[in-house]
Parts: C-alpha cells; sequence; structure tokens
C-alpha cells in the first residue's frame, strides 16, 4: 500500500481498500522504525492522526477536497509550516515556531494532505550531502537495500553496518529518504544549485525543480532569492506533476511568481518522441564524471535516437564558469537573507548582554556553523563597496551569460537537454565527509547548477543502478515554464527504463538491529 | 571669543564675521554649488585685502512618511500614536519565509510627488537593499532605491520673504536629484535606568518617499523656506501629511563652507531637525560653527551633527565609528517596478494593477504655486497675501469659506484675517483649526461692517467679543452692547444739534476757518453716540449745519 503512486493511492482511498487513518498510522509506525535514517526532524503525530481523522470524515461524506486528501506527505524544514517548528537545522532556529504556512504548504493542506512532519536538511540548506545540520546527517535508505546489499556481499566488503551507511545527497535528503523509504508519498524540498534533484537522484526518485516563478517562494527560508524553487520528491513522474498541479500558480504574496494562468499539468501518454529533439550538451562530460553515469548518459541518448527522436551534441559554452560565478552570487545573497538572524525578534539569542553588537555576534556565532558563517563572511566580501562590481556584478553578468547559453540551444530547435544529475551513485558518509562543504557543493553541483542561474525547469529520472546496486539518475532540461512538456518527456523516459523498486527487506531487518525493541510493521513495500 | 554675527542677506549669500563691520553688500550673485561662479565684478574691483569671505553650501536630505492606509511592502495599518507593536505583520517582524509585496498607494504618490517636482518619473526603477545592524531594522536591511530611483532630474521653486515683504526677486530654484522609495524604521526606545533597549516595530516598513535636494542652498532662512513649500506640495498632492513634529517629515542637512572661488569644504551632516525653525537655526548654527573652526585653523570633520535644541547648537553624534559599507544589492525578491503611460500602456492590462504616469499627471491636485496666482487674480490680493494665506495650514480654507459668505470685498476680508484674525491666533499660539471664531460669525461681522451697521471699531469689539464669548452670535453681542450704528437721520441729527449747541467755541472756530476742528466736533458727537454713528455721515451732518 505505501509503495502505491499517488492517484493508485487517491483511488485507494476513494474506494474505501484503506482509510486516511490507516494510512497515517502505517506511515507513522514507518517513521519510527526507520528512525535511524534520521529523514525526519520533527514528527507531528497527533497534528497527523487529526488531519486524517478530518480527511476521514470528509471520504464518509464523499466530499473529498482533492486528489491528495488523506495521504501522507511531509516537508523539508525550511518551510514555514504554522504551529510547527521550522528550524532549518540551525540552531539558530531551534525552537522557532512560524505563525503561518508557506504558500506551498498551505496548497497541500488545502488539498486535505496530511503532513507527517518536516525533514531533515543541511543547514539552511547549504550543502549537497545533507551531512551539515545540527541534527545530524541523513542515510539513504538503499545503504539498506537489498540490491545493494547483495552487490556489497559479491565484492566482498565485509561492511560494518553502522558505519558503511550512504549519504542521500543533498541538502533536501531528509525528504528524499522519507520518499524512498515509502515513509510517506510525496516530499518538498527546495532546489537552489541542484538540493532536490541530487538526492532524488542518489535516492532513486523523481526529483522536479520547476521554472523559477511557477511556485510561490513565500514562506520558504531562503538561500538564494533569485534562484530557490521549491522542489518535489516523488517516486514516479506522474505523482510529481500531480503535485506540481497542485503547487504551481501566481502567489500575489511572492512577486517573482508568473501572473499568467498556468497548467494544466496532467502528462499526455507520448507515443512517438519522432519529432522530440534531445540536446546533449557537450560541457558536461565533466572531470570527475564516473564512467558508470557517462555510459548510462550515452545510453540515454541512444535509447532517444533508437526511438526516433533527434538527438544532438550542443554546446553550453558558459558552464565551466558556473561553479564560481554561483558561488558570488549565493554567499552575497546568503550575507543578506542571514542579517535577520540576530536575536531580536525570533530564533536563538545568547547569553551575552553588554551590548547589542556583543549580543549580535554571539548570538550569530552560536547559532550558525562553520558553513553558514563562511558563506557570509565571503559574501559580504564580495559585496563591499570597493568589490562590488569585480565580483558580484561580474557574476551577474557570466549569470546572463550562462541563461543565455540556454536560450540560444533552446532557439536552435532543441526540445529537452538530457544531462547527468550527479557525478556517480551515492556515497559513503565516511568518504564524503573527509572534504569539507565547500569542495562537495562546488563538485557535487556542477551538472544542476546553471539550471538554477537560468531559472529553468529539470527534473531528475532515476535510470538504472550502478554496478554498486545503487541508483543512477539523468537530468532532463526544458524551456522555462515547459515544465509540463519536461514532465511528459520524462514519464516517456521513466517507461523505457523501468527503474527497480527499492527492496528494503533489508532495511526492515536492519531496522531490526537498530530498534530491537519495536515490533515492526507489516507493510508490504512492494508496489 | 564673541559670537559673529549671522546674516543671510537677500540676494547674495555673504557670511560676515562679528570680529569686522558688518557687510551685507553681495559678494557674488548666485553661488552654484560644485562650480563657483567666478566672481562678480563688484567684488574684483574692490578687493578687501584680509577679508574673510565665506559662502555656505546646503543640501537637504527628506524623508517624507507616504500617507497610505498601509505599509510599503505589507498589508499592515499605518497609524500614528498606536500601542507599540500593534501593527506589524509577519514581513515587518522579518520573520523568515516573507517577502514584500509592492503598495501600489505608495508608487503612486511617489510617482505624483515627482510630478509635482517636475521630475522625471523612470519608467523601469529597481529596489536595492541597504545593510546595516540596527535593532529597529529587523531584516537587517532596508529595502530602497539606490541604482535607479522612481524620480529623478526635478526642481523646486520658493520664496524667500524678506521681511514681510514678497519680491519677485526672491524666487528661488533647488534642483531635485531624486525620489526614491524605501522603508522606514522601527523605533528604539532606551530605558537608561533599566539599561535596556526596547523596540516598536509599528514604524518598520512604513513607505518613505526620500527626497534628495542638490546643494542649491546657502543659508538657513533658504532651507527651510524649500522645505516650507515642499510641505505645503505634499500637502496639496495628500502624498504626505508632512508634519515634521510628528516625523513624517524628516529633513537632514549637508552644510559645508568654503571661500568664495575655491573648492567646496568638507561637509557635515545635521540630523534631528523636527521643525522648520529648528532647521533654519541648526543650519546657520552648523555654518557659523565651521567659519569659526576653520578660521580658528581646525578642520571639519566628515561627520554626522544633531542638532540640540536646548543649547540651540549641533554635538557630534559619534555614532558612525570608522566607515560604514552598506554593501549594497539588488533586492531580489522584487522584479523592476515599471511604470507606464499612455503610450506605453498594455492594452489588456488591468487598472489595478498598473500606474499610469499620464493618467496621474491629469488629475494633479492644484499646487501652491498655482493657487498663490489664481487667489490674486481671483480676490486681486498681494502676492505677499497668498503666500500669508497658504503658510498658515487651514488659513486658506478659512479664507475662502469668509468670502462665500460675506458680501465684504476680498482686500477688507485679506486685511482682517491677515492682521485681526492672525494676530489674535498667533499671540494666544493658536493653529487656524482652533480658532474660537467660526469663518461663518467673521463673514457675518465683516458683512455688517460692510452694510454700515456697526463701524469699524464696534466691529473690532464684537470680534473682541466673539473670541472671549462662545457661543453668541455677532447679532446677540451687537443687540446687548448696542453696538449698531445709528441709521435715523433725525435722530443723529438732534444729537450733532445739541453737540454744537453746547460747544459754541468750537463752531466758531470753524466758522473762522479752522476746518480741523470740525474733526473734534465729529469725535465729540461719537462720545455721545457711544461710538455708534458713522463718522463719514456725522461730518456731511455736520458740515449742513455749520453752514
Amino acid at each position: 500500500m505505501l509503495g502505491l503512486s499517488l492517484r493508485e493511492v487517491s483511488a485507494a482511498l476513494k474506494q474505501g481498500q484503506v482509510s486516511p487513518m490507516e494510512l497515517c498510522q502505517k506511515c507513522l509506525s514507518l517513521i519510527k522504525e526507520t528512525k535511524f535514517l534520521n529523514a525526519y526532524i520533527t514528527v507531528e503525530e497527533e497534528r497527523a492522526l487529526k488531519q486524517a481523522e478530518e480527511s476521514e470524515k470528509r471520504y464518509e461524506k464523499g466530499q473529498a477536497l482533492g486528489i491528495l486528501d488523506g495521504i501522507p506527505i511531509a516537508v523539508k524544514d525550511n518551510f514555514s509550516t504554522a504551529g510547527i517548528e521550522t528550524t532549518c537545522a540551525s540552531n539558530m532556529l531551534k525552537g522557532y515556531i512560524p505563525p503561518y504556512n508557506a504558500t506551498v504548504v498551505q496548497k497541500l493542506l488545502d488539498q486535505g494532505a496530511v503532513l507527517l512532519g518536516k525533514t531533515n536538511l543541511d543547514e539552511f540548506a547549504m550543502g549537497s550531502g545533507s551531512t551539515d545540520g545540527i541534527f545530524g546527517p541523513v542515510r539513504n535508505p538503499w545503504s539498506y537495500s537489498k540490491q545493494y546489499r547483495e552487490k556489497k556481499k559479491q565484492s566482498h566488503h565485509r561492511a560494518d553496518e553502522d558505519s558503511d551507511w550512504l549519504i542521500t545527497g543533498g541538502s533536501s535528503g531528509g525528504s528524499a529518504a522519507a520518499v524512498s523509504a515509502f515513509t510517506c508519498f510525496a516530499a518538498l524540498g527546495s532546489d537552489t544549485g541542484g538540493s532536490t534533484r541530487n538526492p532524488a537522484a542518489l535516492c532513486g526518485l523523481v526529483g522536479l525543480k520547476p521554472t523559477y516563478g511557477l511556485i510561490s517562494r513565500y514562506g520558504l527560508i531562503p538561500l538564494v532569492n533569485s534562484m530557490d524553487v521549491p522542489g518535489i520528491l516523488t517516486r514516479c513522474v506522474e505523482d510529481a506533476a500531480i503535485v506540481l498541479g497542485i503547487l504551481a500558480g501566481h502567489d500575489p504574496k511572492d512577486s517573482t511568481t508568473a501572473q499568467d494562468p498556468v497548467g494544466p499539468f496532467t502528462l499526455p501518454i507520448l507515443r512517438d518522441v519522432g519529432k522530440l529533439c534531445i540536446g546533449i550538451p557537450k560541457e558536461y562530460s565533466a572531470p570527475g564524471l564516473s564512467s558508470e553515469v557517462q555510459a548510462f548518459w550515452s545510453k540515454a541518448a541512444d535509447l532517444f535516437a533508437s526511438k526516433g527522436a533527434k538527438v544532438v551534441e550542443v554546446s553550453l559554452p558558459h558552464t565551466s564558469y558556473s561553479i564560481v560565478c554561483y558561488h558570488v552570487l549565493c554567499t552575497a545573497e546568503v550575507a543578506s537573507n542571514m542579517a535577520r538572524f540576530d536575536g531580536l525578534e525570533y530564533g536563538h539569542r545568547c547569553n551575552v548582554n553588554v551590548s547589542t553588537e556583543a549580543m549580535y555576534a554571539a548570538t550569530r556565532r552560536e547559532g550558525f556553523n562553520d558553513v553558514v558563517r563562511g558563506r557570509i563572511l565571503s559574501g559580504n566580501f564580495f559585496l563591499l563597496k570597493e568589490n562590488y562590481d569585480d565580483y558580484f556584478v561580474k557574476a551577474q553578468k557570466v549569470r546572463r551569460l550562462i541563461a543565455n547559453d540556454f536560450v540560444k540551444v533552446f532557439n536552435s530547435g532543441v526540445d529537452v537537454l538530457l544531462t547527468p544529475t550527479t557525478l556517480s551513485n551515492a556515497v559513503p558518509y565516511l568518504e564524503f565527509i573527509k572534504e569539507d562543504n565547500r569542495t562537495r557543493s562546488a563538485r557535487d553541483d556542477i551538472f544542476t547548477q546553471s539550471v538554477n542561474m537560468a531559472g529553468l525547469p529539470a527534473v531528475n529520472v532515476p535510470m538504472a543502478l550502478s554496478s554498486q546496486g545503487l541508483p543512477i539518475g539523468l537530468q532532463l532540461i526544458g524551456r522555462a515554464f515547459s515544465d509540463q512538456q519536461l514532465l511528459t518527456v520524462a514519464k516517456w523516459f521513466e517507461e523505457q527504463v523501468q527503474f527497480p523498486v527499492i527492496q528494503l527487506q533489508e532495511l526492515m531487518d536492519s531496522c531490526q538491529t537498530f530498534s530491537q525493541h519495536k515490533k515492526l510493521a507489516s507493510v508490504s513495500l512492494k508496489r | 571669543m564673541a559670537a559673529p554675527i549671522l546674516r543671510c542677506a537677500r540676494a547674495g549669500r555673504c557670511w560676515s564675521l562679528g570680529s569686522r563691520p558688518r557687510r551685507t553688500r553681495a559678494l557674488f550673485a548666485e553661488p552654484v554649488p560644485g562650480r563657483v561662479r567666478e566672481q562678480s565684478s563688484a567684488a574684483l574691483q574692490e578687493p578687501r585685502p584680509g577679508a574673510h569671505e565665506w559662502a555656505a553650501v546646503v543640501g537637504l536630505e527628506i524623508h517624507a512618511q507616504i500617507s497610505s492606509n498601509s505599509k510599503l511592502f505589507s498589508g499592515s495599518q499605518v497609524s500614528f500614536l498606536a500601542p507599540p507593536n500593534s501593527s506589524v505583520s509577519f514581513f515587518d517582524a522579518s520573520l523568515p519565509g516573507t517577502l514584500p509585496v509592492l503598495n501600489r498607494r505608495c508608487v503612486k504618490a511617489a510617482v505624483m510627488t515627482g510630478l509635482a517636482l517636475n521630475c522625471t518619473v523612470n519608467k523601469k526603477s529597481l529596489f536595492d537593499r541597504k545593510h546595516y545592524f540596527y535593532a529597529d531594522l529587523p531584516a537587517g536591511y532596508q529595502i530602497t532605491q539606490q541604482r535607479l530611483p522612481i524620480a529623478v532630474n526635478g526642481c523646486l521653486t520658493y520664496s524667500l520673504s524678506v521681511g514681510a515683504h514678497w519680491s519677485p526677486s526672491a524666487t528661488k530654484t533647488v534642483r531635485i536629484k531624486q525620489i526614491q522609495l524605501e522603508q522606514d524604521s522601527g523605533k528604539s526606545l532606551h530605558d537608561d535606568t533599566r539599561s535596556q533597549t526596547l523596540i516598536d516595530l509599528n514604524r518598520a516598513g512604513v513607505g518613505l518617499m526620500e527626497v534628495v535636494m542638490e546643494p542649491d542652498m546657502s543659508c538657513g532662512a533658504e532651507a527651510a523656506t524649500a522645505v516650507r513649500e515642499l510641505q505645503l506640495i505634499l500637502r496639496a498632492l495628500g502624498t504626505s501629511q508632512a508634519n515634521m513634529a510628528e516625523g513624517q517629515l524628516r529633513v537632514d542637512a549637508n552644510v559645508s563652507v568654503h571661500h568664495p572661488g575655491e573648492p567646496l569644504g568638507v561637509r557635515t551632516e545635521v540630523k534631528n531637525l523636527n521643525s522648520i525653525r529648528f532647521l533654519a537655526k541648526a543650519i546657520d548654527y552648523e555654518i557659523q560653527r565651521q567659519i569659526e573652526e576653520l578660521r580658528n585653523g581646525g578642520k571639519i570633520l566628515n561627520e554626522t551633527r544633531a542638532f540640540d535644541e536646548k543649547l540651540g547648537c549641533t554635538v557630534s553624534m559619534r555614532d558612525k565609528e570608522g566607515k560604514q559599507d552598506y554593501r549594497f544589492m539588488p533586492e531580489p525578491n522584487l522584479p523592476p517596478l515599471i511604470l507606464y503611460d499612455a503610450e506605453s500602456l498594455p492594452t489588456a492590462a488591468d487598472p489595478q494593477q498598473v500606474v499610469n504616469i499620464d493618467w496621474i499627471r491629469e488629475r494633479l491636485p492644484e499646487l501652491p504655486s498655482v493657487t498663490r496666482g489664481r487667489l490674486v487674480e481671483q480676490y486681486g490680493i498681494l502676492p505677499e497675501h497668498s503666500f500669508a494665506l497658504l503658510n498658515e495650514d487651514g488659513l486658506l480654507e478659512f479664507f475662502q469659506t469668509v468670502m462665500k459668505e460675506t458680501r465684504a470685498e476680498p482686500k477688507k476680508v485679506i486685511g482682517w484675517i491677515l492682521s485681526t484674525f492672525l494676530g489674535y491666533l498667533k499671540q494666544r499660539n493658536l493653529a487656524v483649526s482652533e480658532s474660537p471664531i467660526s469663518p461663518s460669525s467673521l463673514a457675518e461681522l465683516l458683512s455688517l461692517v460692510d452694510s454700515k451697521v456697526i463701524s469699524l471699531p464696534a466691529a473690532k469689539q464684537v470680534f473682541e467679543e466673539l473670541w472671549q464669548n462662545q457661543g453668541k452670535t455677532t447679532g446677540q453681542i451687537i443687540q446687548e452692547k448696542k453696538l449698531e450704528l445709528l441709521q435715523n437721520q433725525e435722530e443723529l441729527e438732534e444729537i450733532c444739534q445739541a453737540v454744537l449747541a453746547e460747544h459754541p467755541q468750537e463752531v466758531m472756530a470753524v466758522k473762522k476757518g479752522n476746518q480741523k476742528v470740525v474733526n473734534k466736533l465729529i469725535g465729540m458727537v461719537r462720545r455721545a453716540t457711544e461710538g455708534r454713528a458713522d463718522p463719514i455721515r456725522i461730518k456731511q451732518i455736520l458740515e449742513k449745519q455749520l453752514q
């Protein structure tokens, strides 16, 4: 039941095969059993059950609010949720309970969705591993999958069960783990440089970064306002389209949302890709790209070609400047956005009260981790009067060049770009933390980041398992506001590749190791 | 050292020092700061060795709170004197995740103000973040318009009154560099006894228009008059209540001095000017202070100084230790502000979503300069009267109401209003709105004078009574005090006859040709009637009887 698609579970609810309360309870107990994944920061058990109960009453009266009514979902802990602690995985916001819902959260609740809790992330979404938050790293459910475990046995890797787990990618790793481990049916992430697509790729999920301006950012605690978009993490393309349909549209509270009517986002079945032109950006054959990902990328291109699509090599010449450009723009906005955390109105406040300035300094030192502080420092440096033109203005110009690269390619007749999402499959935590956050972010965002610079829609679609038995996903990039077309192609691709379902019997075994005193829920995890 | 005497001459800006004889002669006609013109030939012909002439340069930064129900980027109410923190939205408190939404009313107000100040209204303007840490700035930055403001390159014309007289030669113009929309900050209340600071965010996020005036002024009086004119314009437009005491109009002055012909001096910024009178005082003080400082071999620091009302001087604020770098950055949550004109307006545009400059221009209310011209034209009053009428809040309305309801001539009415009425108000420190005499009572009174029902002195008496005894009508007072003029010809003739009979000596004198004595007789008759007789009529009767 927990492995069903949104449409399937919605039908099951409607037909009474399962009740919202049952569904909610199943998810809640699975969350408890998979607590070691550290996917959730806050689980709102009582609230969720109450929502489920209300949903149940609606179903009894035949007055379901929408397709999501009664369906458990999770939300990354950088979206404001009224009455629910919203921490951004930072000491700065520990204990902060917002008085309002982010527009996207409200839209989900208005549909009757049951909000289970808030998911883990890197502090203020700054990271690519979901390892740098105050609540500790998120574990990739695939670490405990049958597929991965078996491969590991074959390669005589005697795994130390407790330390050999893999990262989820990030920064929306908690949301990715939550969906991947079947604890919820869909989750919201956020995507500034790849934070939704990256963990989606490493956790074998569909991760959609919609067009900038298609979905409201109101209530999303910002990282980089000009690049942030709420992301959608689901187990199939169709589900992502359904959630997008609910979230998309102008929000008077967010002046950067497009005013034109949007949608619908229902996906037609694409039978013929003969009229499609798929672009393969040559600059994406970057150093560091694993041969395996490279091979799957080629295979995917061949697949399109073999079904009649036109596959062309294209050039996005300014790609290599993206990382450094992003670094300047991101840190500048971070420095600005983080200025509000001064301990006065909300959030952490230190005990120092010698002077207001001393209070600010100590509060911010205690409240932010090194990554956040480092970005604030760089950002303020770039914004200094004497540096502004050399860094910020220059970076903005480069950003325009990067965006123009895409425009040119799409104007040349390309419909969708096909690229890798990540350099490789998920890596073990112990390996990942050998390098610092900045190095990792710069490396891991390489394929995803320029899309945010250009504001384009992009989606990770899981393609296949690597030789290690871990998911490898590819990225499809579309024209601005062509999200529906992009997802239609993604759905076709998904059908073709038949990505395997995660086999979590091993996870269940691990559950026993990690929480032996708890009884296992007897849920079928297979679709 | 003796305080130097400060003078602001009418035509020229010449600052003389008390240690020498006062010099009021202008050295050069019109200072243009930034590029000081050549000295006038008069100065070159008469060089005074050792004379220390100084020229002062004054520029203003004026923050006008926009008159609007809600704040610049949020829906919270704007209200003066609301309980602390009772008008604070999530955005105003900078809750993470909140976003600014631009208030259309504030944009329209800025456009109106820009047009009234002869600015070019930019069809595209941008918002920026200006960063600094301060307790009453919750977001850690202010949203303002640093790069591309909503209006630029305007000018404001004002007329400097010299003494009580108005002169066309005292009309001056100050260039308006720009008008920018920005957020107001909250208020910090320092509780020194408990050594804590309390923050009130009611004002945080209220819309401001910052009007930047180029340094085209050269003394306190000029700056004060320019600000007063701006205040009148803002009120006429309804874009700001512009009340300085309530902080709706806040003026910072940039002041520097230099020797004519030499580059401009280092400037100081004078803050904390909460009335027009103090503005003039503070600027003049600061000019003199700088001259003194330089004369004594000192240096002027580029600093912020506050005006101390009690001491009447400016004092260094020393608030900016080290250099402030505001780290300006584009505000990423607000797209460029696009304004339209009749030509560029998209046909399908929702009128609630767009601002049409031409539409606003066509509907601009009458500006003070036009009002003055109209008053002169319509009522035949003097230009200085028109200035006086506009300068006092509510006086124009009072005058116009009186004019509507009275038969008296405008010239008579303006005389009464500007001398008697305004005199009473000033003496008692009252505003026009606090006057115990309504325009209708005054109109009635003046009509009675006009139709010779009462005499002018009697009218003054009635006016005094009206002021003292509220509730009584003009008619009641006249009746009670028996103030109406005697209209009965026979009765008047009898009284005159009686006076003549009682004063044969005076009658003789007149008959001998001493006409001055007639006036004495008139006075006697008026006394006999307790002032209730019209002197002109008495004169006619007496002359007839004396023949």
